[in-house]
């Protein structure tokens, strides 16, 4: 049976959303908060659409975005895994080196920037760099931890067949890691937008973060706006599209 | 009991090949500093006070910001797991504005607020603001349906129930939770001082960087890293008592 689409609830909320909108508007026509902070959702709409459209630099300051994070995201991924298979298939390494990475984990990704700028200078690079030295924490570590608690049935079953390290690793310690490297991944996508914005407001890279922060500086208040409202939607997509990716990807394990 | 002494090995050796390197071949390097010019810089720092200022800039921002962020998630989160009607309505709003980044939100408060405190705690709780509603919906709507029944039954007022059944049910969640936003609010609380507030370690760390000083930007570095290790192990030892004195569901 499936389940039939809620729609008195689908639009109560799209009805309290459009109350939000509204009274955003009624804060920035009726001056309650002044307009220099606050532009009317006409106005962000206005600069979206400007924006976005032929001749405007919004889009291609998108796609810098979503392309330093989807690079860095990409990057940190496969840094993550093959480092975690490493790493976790090794019960020596899992002594000597596992605790470090754990000791560095919560140093904030953007606290690497500064040393990142003096080694390799301002350059899109340097933030390609810190994103995928950034993001690949979560990954990482969900690597080393999946393949750290393979079930024991499964390793006797590795010994019986006589399986080497390296087959053990892919047949049996990553499909069995892989849910906790996918949700690993789906964190590391947060982290490789917020430290790719972060990194264009640092190094005056082209993207969003950089735009937003010199329409705030020029108190271009629905510019600043608008690109927040993509910075918004980049998110959103980016957490939807993964959702649907790990449903499917693990769907073998629900049989 | 002998000591355990291997995890130490690894970062004992990268230090010593930092210290070698840039006493030899990277010596009178721009970018780095050996560790030993970074344990002066540190001591520097110390004893001329601007290490505890920044220190207690950031961290007091990072708590104000998360008590603000903290307390509204877990109001709303409250709200929206109690009431399915509440949560039906407010879910398009919640879907659309949780996945903004945090970061983006720094400019703004730039506008608004200026450079300070403010600008950095209404970041912070913005962060904050959208694990604590979520996981507190989530501990709400985990609330075991008998005690639900209890309070039906003893007819209890909204705020007996949420005092005397649903909260108590809840708390060992609530502190996982925490443990999750007392981590984000030191990472956010940082990167707003790097990427704009001119106050706090992450503007001392950018700082030290800008006026190619390798050794004290180190010590920042490995300081903003110590700091947020003992504060995430302090907030798992919170996390771990709480659920220790609560029972030990949710003690994972």
């Amino acid at each position: 049976m499936t389940r039939r689409f809620d729609w008195p609830g689908a639009a109560g909320s799209v009805a309290v959303l459009a109350g939000v909108v509204a009274l955003w508007w009624a804060a920035s026509h009726g001056g309650w908060v002044s307009r220099v902070f606050l532009p009317s959702p006409e106005a962000t709409l206005d600069s979206l659409v400007e924006g976005l459209g032929a001749g405007g630099e919004l889009l291609a300051f998108t796609g810098a975005t979503v392309g330093r994070m989807a690079l860095g995201w990409g990057l940190a991924s496969a840094l993550g895994v093959a480092l975690g298979a490493l790493i976790g298939s090794s019960a020596a390494a899992r002594v000597w080196i596992a605790p470090t990475l754990e000791g560095i984990r919560p140093l904030p990704a953007s606290a690497v920037m500064p040393l990142a700028m003096s080694i390799f200078g301002l350059s899109g690079s340097m933030v390609l760099a810190v994103v995928a030295f950034g993001a690949m924490w979560p990954v990482l570590l969900a690597t080393v931890h999946g393949l750290a608690h393979v079930h024991p049935q499964l390793r006797e079953v590795a010994q019986g067949l006589q399986l080497g390290r390296r087959e053990v690793v892919f047949k049996i310690g990553l499909p069995n890691a892989l849910p906790d490297i996918l949700a690993g991944m789906r964190l590391s996508m947060t982290v490789s937008l917020i430290v790719s914005v972060v990194g264009e407001m640092v190094a005056s890279q082209p993207g969003l973060g950089q735009a937003i922060l010199l329409a705030s500086r020029a108190f271009r208040a629905s510019e600043l706006f608008a690109g927040i409202v993509l910075l918004g939607a980049i998110g959103f997509v980016s957490n939807a599209l993964l959702a649907v990716a790990e449903k499917k990807l693990l769907r073998w394990q629900h049989p | 009991m002998a000591i355990n002494f291997r995890p130490f090995v690894f970062p004992a050796v990268l230090l010593g090949a930092l210290e070698w390197w840039a006493r030899t071949t990277g010596k009178g390097s721009d970018a780095l500093a050996p560790p030993s010019a970074a344990v002066r810089a540190f001591g520097g720092a110390l004893a001329d006070g601007s290490l505890l200022a920044a220190t207690g800039f950031t961290l007091g921002s990072a708590a104000l910001g998360l008590l603000i962020g903290a307390l509204g998630g877990l109001g709303l989160g409250t709200l929206l797991g109690l009431s399915r009607r509440a949560a039906r309505l407010a879910s398009l709003s919640v879907e659309v504005a949780r996945p903004v980044p945090s970061v983006a939100l720094i400019p703004l408060a730039m506008l608004v607020f200026g450079f300070g405190l403010r600008m950095e705690i209404s970041v912070v709780a913005f962060a904050c603001l959208w694990p604590m509603l979520v996981l507190t919906q989530a501990a709400v709507l985990q609330v075991e349906p008998r005690l639900l029944e209890v309070a039906h039954a003893l007819q209890l007022s909204p705020l007996a129930r949420f005092t005397k059944i649903v909260g108590p049910a809840i708390v060992p969640r609530l502190f996982v939770a925490l443990r999750l936003c007392v981590a984000i609010a030191l990472v956010v609380a940082v990167t707003v001082e790097i990427a704009a507030n001119p106050h706090g370690m992450g503007y001392a760390l950018i700082i030290a960087q800008q006026s190619l000083d390798p050794a004290l930007m180190l010590a920042w570095l490995a300081w903003i890293g110590g700091v947020g290790f003992a504060i995430n192990a302090a907030a798992l030892a919170l996390q771990r008592y709480v659920a220790r004195r609560m029972g030990a569901e949710g003690a994972a």
